[in-house]
């Protein structure tokens, strides 16, 4: 019996737990082309992780591989422990309802209001009954800041308001693990520090490990715990670290140039 | 491999007057879930004291069951003791509270006279939109002619192989099938008088006078209509209008022009293609069923279809083609932002392309009736 009363729904059960995400020598390819290779690194469980890097140096497709959209050329990708780049479908199955994804344009399905967008994977995955789900569809929209909004479709919302209900419709069935591609993505700089914060309150309360594909300074110092760095050229992480300590230290140009616009200074205080 | 969790689970236990419900287990919401009534049973407590000790893991699902446990307290005049729970945990319950009471209800079923009103108005406001497109698109046919070196010929041409001569293959089999059809429903009935030549004076005509234009119009509005209501529909979602509107380009001119010209003048074409491949339908239906030579099937042909026959196919067919452009390009201009609203634009195009086409062959029997043609 555990008796900590401020058990948190995502922290690890006792005793030693596998990390929350394990890649190990992934090898990304389009066609001939080999994009990423030899990728390696472990994601603990609650941890707020960022993979950062330029334009066009592999970071969506390396997204794109961990979720299953992709088949990795070689290497495995391991969730609590369990292989999901194994061709069993069953367990790839059960492990998909592990994580959720927002995408870079949030894609909500356009024909759905808010309500069936975001009951749809409780529907798929849960034994809920009508009413139960559309608690939990309340409860998902206010989460987001979206409460009353169940019948919109999403062409009738604005940009932010999308990215909000992608997130509420991610956390649909409380994953222990969210992947957010490019979040700040077409946000207004007070638009983007707010789904920061949105971040950051889900992690506090539902102990969610947050996996965030971005190339928004302003993000990466306010939230990663841990960042990797791609580069085009190397084909592989570069960089890995808290954000601050590799500004400070690494000695890696590409690293120093990125993480400090090069040479402006941009940490917030 | 990780632990495998135990089952959420909810266990009564009297104490005094009340109730103490031990909530263990880990809590997924896509696994199973205990049921509020099966834990409460057949006892009414006075006062529910909530624990979760043994709780491993848990999400939402937990934060619901809380929830429902607190409405039964309400509902039966019970206290509902949540102190012992943590802090996160009564929060998110306070959080599904308020988002309970700013839900809206799935169930809105509307009031039958609003419905009326609210059809009537919106049908209403899709003529004024139709009738306004058809004027831009007059306006902006009266300016090209001025100046016909801003018309877009390129995508005018590109347009006319895309509606015209891409859409010879579908035209030649629907059109030779019917032709084959009428033949075959004609020869039923004039067998039995005898005159089986006048087969082909059925299917000369009413392939002439009706089923080749409508049926070209009929596929036409299918296969194009709906192509330039999704492409146009589509370059709204992607903003494409906009950057046109913006560059001070009416889309009218830049888009609806090329396409209008272009089906205006491929529709009558494939229409006698149609026509011709009707009467190729019934020949050989005649030929080989009916034992008529070709060569008497076609002076039968020639001495019933004569000019005005082949104006009334030219007249209508020109009038479809521009109806089906004008409904594609005008369902395209009025699609909603998004992947549903384009594919609503496509099919509304097809049904209003269909139905326009219907009410203007009706009108257009009556007119020719007058007239004498």
């Amino acid at each position: 019996m555990n008796a900590n009363p401020e058990l948190k729904p995502g922290m690890p059960e006792p005793g030693p737990a596998a990390p929350a995400i394990e890649v190990e020598g992934l090898e990304c390819r389009y066609g001939d082309t080999v994009v990423l290779n030899g990728i390696t690194f472990a994601v603990k469980e609650g941890e707020l992780f960022f993979v950062i890097g330029g334009s066009g140096c592999g970071k969506t497709t390396l997204l794109r591989h961990l979720i299953g959209l992709m088949k990795p050329a070689k290497g495995t990708v391991r969730y609590f422990g369990e292989n999901f780049t194994d061709d069993d479908l069953a367990a790839r199955r059960n492990l998909l309802k592990t994580f959720g994804v927002l995408y870079q344009s949030s894609a909500l399905w356009s024909s759905m209001t808010l309500r069936e967008n975001v009951a749809l994977p409780l529907e798929e995955y849960t034994t809920l009954s009508r009413r139960e789900r559309e608690e939990i569809v309340a409860l998902k929209l206010a989460q987001v800041g979206l409460a009353g909004f169940e019948d919109y479709f999403p062409a009738e919302l604005s940009g932010g308001m999308r990215k909000r209900a992608g997130l509420a419709r991610a956390l649909a069935l409380d994953p222990r693990i969210v992947f957010f591609d490019e979040p700040s993505e077409g946000l207004d700089p007070v638009l983007s520090r707010k789904l920061d914060e949105l971040i950051l309150q889900i992690r506090e309360t539902l102990g969610t490990t947050m996996v965030i594909v971005s190339h928004e300074l302003a993000s990466i110092y306010a939230l990663a715990d841990r960042v990797i760095m791609l580069d085009h050229d190397a084909k592989g992480i570069i960089a890995e670290g808290r954000p601050r300590e590799l500004a400070a230290t690494s000695g890696d140009p590409r690293v120093q140039e990125f993480l400090t616009r090069g040479g402006e200074e941009v940490r917030p205080a | 491999m990780s632990a495998v969790p135990t089952p959420a689970r909810a266990e009564a236990t009297p104490e005094g007057e009340g109730l103490v419900v031990n909530l263990g287990g880990a809590w997924r919401i896509t696994q199973p879930l205990p049921a509020w009534p099966k834990v409460l049973g057949d006892s009414r407590p006075r006062a529910i004291r909530l624990r979760m000790d043994g709780v491993e893991r848990w999400d939402s699902s937990l934060v619901r069951f809380v929830y429902e446990v607190q409405g039964w307290c309400r509902a039966a005049n019970a206290v509902c003791d949540t102190t012992a729970l943590p802090e996160t945990v009564r929060g998110l319950v306070e959080q599904l509270a308020q988002a309970q009471e700013k839900r809206v209800p799935s169930d809105h079923a509307q009031n039958f006279l609003a419905s009326v009103g609210l059809t009537a108005t919106d049908l209403w406001r899709q003529i004024r939109d139709f009738a306004n497109f058809v004027g831009e698109c007059t306006l902006s046919a009266i300016s090209l002619v001025k100046r016909p070196g801003r018309f877009r010929w390129r995508d005018c041409f590109s347009e006319m192989q895309q509606c015209g001569a891409m859409a010879v293959p579908i035209v030649s089999l629907s059109s030779f099938l019917i032709g084959l059809t009428l033949a075959y429903t004609g020869a039923i009935i004039l067998r039995q008088f005898g005159g089986d030549i006048w087969v082909a004076d059925i299917v000369g005509l009413s392939t002439f006078r009706e089923m080749g234009a409508v049926m070209t119009g009929v596929v036409v509005a299918g296969r194009t209509g709906a192509a330039f209501a999704a492409q146009i529909g589509n370059m709204k979602t992607g903003e494409e209008i906009d950057a046109l509107e913006t560059l001070g380009i009416p889309p009218v001119d830049f888009l609806v022009m090329p396409r209008l010209l272009a089906l205006t003048l491929m529709t009558p074409l494939l229409t006698m293609y149609a026509n011709c491949l009707g009467i190729l339908g019934g020949m050989i239906v005649s030929a080989s069923v009916l034992e008529i030579p070709p060569s008497a099937y076609w002076i039968e042909t020639q001495s019933i279809i004569d000019l005005s026959d082949i104006s009334v196919s030219l007249i209508k067919s020109v009038v479809f083609g521009m109806l089906v452009a004008v409904a594609g390009c005008l369902r395209g201009l009025q699609a909603e932002r998004s992947a549903a609203g384009v594919g609503r634009a496509a099919t509304s195009a097809v049904v209003t392309s269909i139905l326009l086409m219907i009410v203007a062959d009706a009108i257009f029997a009556v007119l020719f009736n007058v007239l004498g043609i």
